[in-house]
């Protein structure tokens, strides 16, 4: 038995007490690192949020002053400050506010109707053998169809008002959802069915104790991607015909040269996009409560 | 004490006198394999019968098939309306919380209170709010359990429900079992791989061995049950030869390795009776 005596706290027995800082040879101890031997080295950090923002403060910086010594053109790209000032004049004359309200109703309506549409068509599909015998197929055959390309067919019979806008993205909307929910009714824990069995539930009361709140997170999944393929598919209509909204704002821009003009809209497009997508995981939140690990 | 395959469906025809249950030649095959070949079995009203056997044997396939869960078996099968089933897993909804989830297809007005009743039954008043997610395993348990007992089964099948939990909750568990069943007297049918397990609730014991039932033994002895009773260690010894698990393979040895000279005393309880290995 020995004693090493630069670690009085630590006592080693046995045949051969091969020192913990020692690496290597021999079963001996080794100290873990605590918060007690780590204390005093630490450095001070700036808080999380600050330091996540340094990146892209900097990069703004290194834009205006590109834009003030001349690198970049006004017409190419304007400046921070002055893509600040020109979305401010918009919002005061009600340009940028009433064409932000145009492009929110297009996206609404899509979403009105093709997320109802999608989660009625995937549950018919998964629940009943018909319902799969005459949609699924469809709707997996059309998933592969680019559907941008479609507009023009829906222009043809709709003509360029907002029946054949909406039309595309209740189409575009459909699919995550009718996927998810599909998937979703089809992965259902089998076991779950059974207690329905064993517990005498109503075809009409396994559909609502059961199978709805089991397809909500699912369903919480496709309501995420559809709202951003909302917004990507009202990009593509809105530029190629459209007399009002962002997109014509950008189109028009564009012929005027006006980048500025262009980036405002990008942002608002963007900003629009990031408050809807907080809005359905707020939605998430609330009625996902009971799942494990929220 | 033990009457071998003697359980023929005695005076089946009638079958809704003193009988909980009766199952005539019940057959099930899986794909082409025969895992049940012509069990006959009579259950009285109130009678507490453990169906033991080795894993794969055919048991929970018996108690599905008195569940009413599998179409695809053949034979008589005559069980009470009011039957209620404890899985091995607690299977709670997520989505519901805890008392929505024990009055789950409970029709009426007092359905509430009964289940409130229920939950006071297995000792989880003030969990009635909770979601499942923040349940133990024991607690979710025992909601299972509140969830069979609210409907005020003539026949609860119990289909391993305490297989998952920890050896103190299971002990605890089946006290509260026990405790249950003697105050509301239903047909019980608990399928288990747990010998101890057997011999300490029911009041008679079944083995499953290659599809049909190959021991049917009442348990004799009345008053509190305990691992210590001679009498116990005999059943146990006998039950466990039935299932194919002899002494010497059942007794644990600790020490060196290879261990000759070890020679267990017959009788002797040994910790690892789960799970015989076939």
């Amino acid at each position: 038995m020995s004693l090493r005596q630069d670690i009085p706290a630590v006592h080693i027995s046995g045949p051969d007490p091969a020192p913990p800082s020692s690496a290597g040879s021999g079963p001996g101890l080794v100290r873990l690192p605590t918060s007690a031997a780590a204390g005093p080295g630490r450095r001070r950090r700036l808080p999380r949020g600050f330091a996540r923002l340094s990146g892209i403060v900097l990069f703004f910086a290194v834009w205006e002053v590109a834009a003030l010594v001349g690198w970049l053109k006004p017409q190419d790209l304007a400046a921070p400050s002055v893509i600040f000032t020109t979305g401010f004049d918009m919002l005061r004359s009600g340009a940028l506010e009433s064409a932000i309200w145009v492009s929110l109703q297009r996206v609404l309506w899509g979403l009105a109707i093709g997320v109802p549409v999608g989660t009625a068509l995937a549950l018919l599909a998964g629940l009943t053998r018909t319902g799969e015998n005459l949609i699924d197929g469809n709707v997996q055959m059309l998933r592969f169809v680019p559907i941008i390309g479609l507009e023009s067919l829906f222009i043809l019979w709709l003509g360029v008002g907002e029946t054949a806008k909406v039309a595309l993205l209740v189409l575009g909307v459909m699919f995550p959802v009718y996927i998810n929910v599909f998937t979703a009714i089809r992965a259902m824990d089998p076991g779950l069915h059974e207690l329905a069995e064993v517990v005498g539930l109503s075809s009409t009361e396994r559909l609502r104790r059961i199978v709805l709140p089991g397809i909500l997170p699912a369903f919480f999944m496709g309501l995420r991607i559809a709202v951003a393929v909302a917004w990507l598919l009202l990009v593509f209509v809105e530029q190629i015909n459209a007399s009002n909204g962002l997109g014509y704002l950008i189109v028009q821009a564009q012929t005027f040269f006006e980048s500025s003009v262009i980036v405002v809209a990008l942002v608002s497009y963007a900003l629009l996009g990031l408050v809807s997508e907080g809005l359905v995981r707020l939605a998430e939140r609330r009625v996902l409560r009971w799942q494990p690990g929220r | 004490m033990s009457a071998r395959a003697s359980s023929t469906a005695v005076d089946a025809a009638t079958g809704h006198g003193a009988d909980a249950v009766v199952v005539r030649d019940l057959r099930r095959t899986f794909g082409g394999r025969e895992v049940l070949r012509g069990i006959d079995l009579t259950v009285g009203r109130g009678q507490f019968v453990a169906l033991l056997g080795r894993s794969g044997s055919g048991k929970t396939t018996i108690l599905r098939a008195l569940a009413g869960l599998d179409a695809g078996v053949e034979g008589e099968l005559f069980v009470p309306e009011r039957r209620a089933v404890v899985f091995q897993d607690p299977r709670l909804l997520p989505w519901a919380d805890v008392l929505a989830n024990v009055v789950l297809g409970q029709r009426g007005r007092d359905a509430r209170a009964r289940g409130l009743d229920a939950l006071g039954e297995v000792g989880l008043v003030g969990h009635e709010y909770d979601w499942p997610k923040t349940l133990s395993g024991g607690e979710a348990q025992r909601v299972a359990l509140a969830r069979a007992l609210v409907r005020k089964p003539d026949l609860l099948l119990l289909d391993e429900p305490f297989g998952a939990l920890d050896a103190l909750t299971r002990i605890r568990m089946h006290a509260l079992v026990a405790r249950l069943c003697a105050r509301h007297h239903p047909a019980v049918l608990l399928v288990t791989h747990d010998v101890d397990e057997a011999v300490l609730l029911a009041d008679r014991i079944l083995v499953l061995t290659d599809g049909t039932l190959s021991l049917d033994v009442p348990v004799a002895f009345d008053g509190p049950r305990d691992r210590g009773d001679p009498r116990f260690a005999a059943l146990r010894s006998e039950l466990l030869a039935e299932i194919g698990v002899v002494e010497s393979e059942s007794a644990v040895t600790l020490g060196p390795e290879p261990s000759s000279t070890s020679t267990p005393s017959a009788g002797r309880p040994s910790p690892s009776t789960k799970e015989p290995h076939p």
